[in-house]
């Protein structure tokens, strides 16, 4: 299991180091560049700007500088934002956006697996129904349908939170953002939960525990929850990046000041090290979640280890 | 007893499902309006009428779902929007059904090493957040329609390799394969005339699950700012321009978006319901 886990590892690295020089190499070929603007700069300015960023050398050593500044920790100056370096615009945004994501996590988690277990446990009833329904609804309507929505309920209508800011995340503020944020995945997690669920209740060892005579609670959470939660944790990885894709609408639609907004205003203006910093953010992230749920996998269903 | 064929039996079964009928239905009036709105309504999608601008909605007025900010018809730019979500929607599941069965069923069927290679790229593929990816690709190539419906496809295909190349592995093991090969016949033709009819059940039910993901997508990017453009609208902008008008003008915001979450909605209920009635597990 350890040899696997550090293969996994090791497998990790030249991945990253993949992403990283595709999106580097794809930045560099697009049309345009980070100094485009409505009056063209004159070609002094231009070149001083471009000397000044290193723009004027080769591609190749570019792309090394890049990578020899990567291992310092240091993304580098953004192009757009003039006196900031993208480490500390990451940096700034970065918590709000955590924050965000963990909370709808833990939220997605904590209602979604009981959710789908009281919906198999009472199978074809309307309480089953009901979640189903409510799960269908969570996994179709889209996250920046859902939220303004709700933000014209709760927030114009009813006056009970307001519709957006971010107040340095009061609950009020955060609300709304985060249910809309846990929606799809909560969903997803519920109707896994279920139909795994319900397969297990369906297995030999589950009818032995109630055949010993164990009380159905028991069953439940000592023997059949845990495997039960295997197609869960492999979820996990998929769950994590729906929530960071939400993030990039909730953010810009309750006005927060996470890091959701650098991604598309990055890409849009050409900035290319705040661009590259996001992508390897997100993915180093990614990759890194997906060690973890590896792990996790192991300690749920023991077949894995071996 | 008659005998019934695989569609009449799967058609029996999805029709025992009211929730699935019910969608099928709304869906069906959904596409049917979208598609004839120009001869309901006589208002054009980009006819500004300075008279009614933000005009509240009802059925006396000229604008029965009011208009927004620049006085264009909201009934007539929602159905237009609409529409173009559909075509996108099902260009881009095409695309993605057409890749993603080739690329399945050649994996599976081949088997050895290239399974391997070929499966491990697409385990790295789908472990990335892809939206980046197509934010890449449409900020790279410039905006245009065509690169929305290929980046989209382009995305959409990893499920479907998947599903295709686990029915594939099984469909390998069998005998009509192996007289096949005794006969002769070159990998391609076994591919493409034994192995790919085989997996169309599952392929269809996945494909119809896609079409509302891709739709789904493209209106995110739309509502980005990075898919369709104005004047042009897909129902991803009219959300967007909503929700800046939410608080003084609400319909703006509502009659879009609840009308791309009950397209979605129905989309997703009807394939679901086929799924139960073809009985296709997920893998």
């Amino acid at each position: 299991m350890i040899r696997y886990f550090f293969l996994r590892l090791a497998a990790a690295v030249p991945t990253l180091l993949i992403i990283i020089t595709a999106t580097f190499f794809l930045m560099h070929e697009a049309p345009g560049g980070p100094f485009d603007q409505e009056q063209a700069l004159a070609p002094e300015i231009l070149s001083n700007l471009q000397r000044s960023y290193g723009l004027d050398q080769p591609i190749a050593i570019q792309y090394g500088r890049y990578l020899k500044l990567l291992m310092h920790g240091d993304f580098g100056p953004s192009f757009k934002y003039k006196d900031f370096t993208v480490t500390e615009l990451i940096a700034q945004g970065f918590p709000v956006t955590f924050t965000l994501g963990v909370i709808a996590m833990a939220l997605a988690l904590s209602i979604g697996i009981p959710l789908g277990t009281f919906a198999a446990l009472h199978h074809n009833s309307p309480a089953d129904y009901g979640t189903m329904s409510f799960a269908v609804m969570g996994i179709a309507i889209p996250t920046f349908v859902v939220l303004p929505f709700l933000g014209l309920l709760f927030g114009v209508y009813l006056h009970w939170v307001p519709v957006a800011g971010w107040e340095s995340g009061s609950i009020r503020h955060l609300a709304l953002p985060v249910i809309a944020l846990a929606l799809p995945p909560l969903a997803y997690i519920a109707r896994l939960t279920r139909g795994s669920m319900l397969e297990i209740m369906r297995a030999h060892f589950i009818r032995t525990a109630f055949a010993k005579g164990l009380p159905a609670h028991t069953v439940i959470f000592r023997h059949a929850l845990r495997p039960a939660l295997t197609p869960v944790a492999s979820y996990l990885v998929p769950a994590v990046a729906s929530i960071m894709t939400g993030s990039l609408v909730v953010e810009s639609i309750a006005g927060l000041p996470g890091i959701g907004r650098y991604l598309v205003q990055g890409a849009l203006n050409r900035d290319y090290t705040l661009v590259l910093g996001m992508v390897i953010i997100y993915s180093a992230l990614l990759i890194g979640l997906g060690l973890l749920v590896d792990l996790l996998y192991a300690w749920l269903d023991p077949r894995v280890r071996h | 007893m008659k005998a019934r064929g695989f569609v009449g039996d799967a058609a029996r079964r999805l029709s025992s499902n009211p929730a699935a009928v019910v969608a099928l239905y709304l869906m069906s009036a959904i596409i049917a309006l979208a598609l004839l709105a120009p001869w309901i309504n006589p208002n054009s999608a980009e006819t500004l009428d300075w008279a009614h601008a933000a005009a509240r909605p009802g059925m006396q007025s000229a604008h029965w779902f009011g208009t927004d900010r620049l006085g264009r018809d909201l009934f007539v730019r929602t159905l237009a929007g609409a529409r173009m979500s559909i075509a996108i929607g099902l260009m881009a599941s095409l695309i993605s059904l057409f890749v993603g069965v080739s690329y399945g069923a050649i994996a599976g069927y081949f088997g050895g090493r290239a399974d391997q290679v070929m499966m491990r790229i697409v385990e790295i593929l789908s472990g990335l957040p892809l939206v980046f990816f197509v934010i890449f690709l449409t900020v790279i190539f410039g905006r245009s329609e065509y690169l929305l419906f290929l980046s989209i496809g382009a995305v959409g295909w990893l499920t479907m390799a998947r599903i295709v190349r686990g029915q594939t592995l099984s469909i390998r093991q069998q005998e009509f394969i192996e007289a096949a090969v005794a006969s002769g016949a070159s990998s391609s033709r076994i591919i493409a005339r034994h192995v790919i009819p085989n997996v169309v059940g599952p392929v269809v039910v996945y494909a119809t699950l896609m079409v509302p993901q891709i739709i789904l997508f493209e209106s995110f990017l739309s509502f980005l700012g990075l898919g369709i453009q104005e004047p042009g609208a897909s129902l991803g902008t009219l959300v967007a321009e909503g929700v800046g008008e939410m608080e003084t003008a609400p319909w703006i915001l509502v009659v879009p978006g609840g009308f791309l979450a009950v397209l979605l909605l129905c989309l997703n209920i009807f394939g679901d319901g086929l799924r139960d009635a073809l009985d296709v597990k997920e893998t």
